[in-house]
């Protein structure tokens, strides 16, 4: 398990009050109940001041913030870019 | 059912239209008699806002009790729109009910009502001070599959828009310092209801009572609700029937919480009231997206993202209906006490 999903797996297991074993990586976490409006507003401000980085509007979709496994690989995208 | 496209039932506005309103409101006013008879109260107190929904309840009130056992507390703030106080008048008037006037200015300010919230809004906004106006807005859920975010939207004293999205920590607070205006107000309605020995009405039509467009303890509070069992279109056509005057039937909803005009749709919902009732009315039968997409002339993506949307409020709105949870057994009657909590569960 990379740095960034243990971190990203840690936010949200803490701040929904889950237990590990209840995050499939690619469950929807909106289907699941975890995110609702509040929930992303939330996980987008840990993202952002976590990894120092600005998610613009057009970047908060569902493809991007909606399971573990889609945060992780957004922000493996976004920090790789950010290095180029 | 007005016909079948594509294998799917279609369904129109009027799978909402009630087929006889003045039936409707002696049925509401019966259930509600009996309910206030059954709490042992003598009438009815409910606040008054100018709108359609409180403004039917207090028709249905003054049918069910006669309007000289209703009263309708008039609670006007500094954010309200100058409409309020005038309408709501003009709604007790037309239904023949008293009234009384409760500026809630003054508590809300002793509370930090305004204080708070202006903190917060300078979270995102340093500038935000004296002079300016400000709405708490989220983008359409129709025009993008993005979560919705909110944003607060304020003009300065010089009538420049400035928009900004909302932290988690701001929104929260902001929120939480708005809700003391419901909840302040339910307060002044219980205190008119136990002096009168009356009981409290509720106000939410079935839009917002499913969907959790309410505080908790503060508009959520009541002790009936004689329209929650019904969609905001057909409050519309009770409206005439139980009184309302035309202003306040051709007005559109807003939330009247915030210092600049707030539409529903800006503020909660995903679409105007119509449009919300009928995906409402098609999610409590199960039917797919494609029944109404044609109806509110929107694809089946755009429809499916807002019957997405509705399942999500439900689902936050499980906690605002929720009364406490005991976590002992303490007896099948409320207040029986026969239980040891040392060993209760």
């Amino acid at each position: 398990m990379s740095e960034i999903e243990r971190d990203v797996r840690e936010f949200i297991s803490e701040n929904f009050i889950l237990d590990e074993e209840e995050l499939n990586g690619d469950a929807s976490l909106t289907r699941q109940g975890v995110l609702d409006s509040m929930g992303v507003l939330e996980l987008i401000m840990f993202v952002e001041e976590r990894f120092e980085l600005k998610v613009p509007d057009e970047d908060t979709l569902p493809e991007n913030f909606d399971s573990v496994d889609r945060i992780v690989a957004y922000l493996n995208d976004r920090l790789a870019t950010a290095k180029r | 059912m007005t016909g079948s496209v594509a294998g799917a039932p279609q369904i129109g506005f009027d799978a909402l239209r009630l087929h006889d309103p003045a039936a409707t409101a002696d049925a509401v006013a019966d259930d509600l008699r009996q309910a206030v008879r059954g709490f042992r109260r003598r009438g009815a107190v409910l606040g008054l806002s100018g709108g359609i929904d409180s403004s039917v309840v207090a028709g249905l009130a003054a049918r069910a009790f006669g309007p000289q056992k209703v009263l309708g507390v008039l609670m006007p703030e500094s954010d309200s729109s100058p409409d309020t106080l005038r309408l709501s008048r003009l709604a007790a008037e037309a239904v023949g009910i008293e009234t009384v006037l409760e500026d809630i200015t003054a508590v809300l300010d002793a509370v930090g009502c305004y204080r708070r919230r202006d903190d917060a809004i300078r979270k995102v906004l340093p500038d935000y001070g004296d002079g300016w106006k400000a709405k708490l807005v989220l983008p359409s859920v129709v025009d993008s599959a993005a979560f919705r975010l909110f944003s607060v939207v304020a003009v300065d004293p010089d009538g420049n828009e400035h928009r900004e999205r909302l932290s988690a920590e701001a929104y929260l607070e902001v929120v939480a310092a708005t809700n003391f205006k419901q909840r302040t107000r339910k307060m002044i309605e219980y205190h008119h209801a136990d002096r009168l020995n009356y009981a409290v009405m509720g106000t939410p039509n079935r839009l917002e009572y499913d969907q959790g467009f309410f505080v908790k303890a503060g508009d959520g509070a009541a002790d009936v609700k004689p329209i929650a069992h019904l969609y905001k279109s057909q409050v519309y056509q009770l409206a005439e029937t139980v009184g309302v005057p035309e202003e306040i039937r051709s007005r559109p909803p807003t939330t009247d919480t915030y210092s600049m005009p707030q539409s529903q749709e800006e503020f909660y919902f995903s679409l105007p009231y119509q449009a919300m009732d009928l995906c409402l009315y098609a999610v409590d039968r199960g039917l797919p997206p494609a029944s109404v997409s044609d109806a509110l002339e929107l694809s089946e993506e755009q429809v499916q993202r807002v019957f997405d949307d509705v399942a999500s409020k439900r689902r936050m709105a499980g906690y605002l209906h929720a009364g406490p949870v005991l976590l002992g057994n303490v007896g099948s009657e409320p207040g029986a006490g026969d239980t040891d909590p040392e060993t209760a569960g």
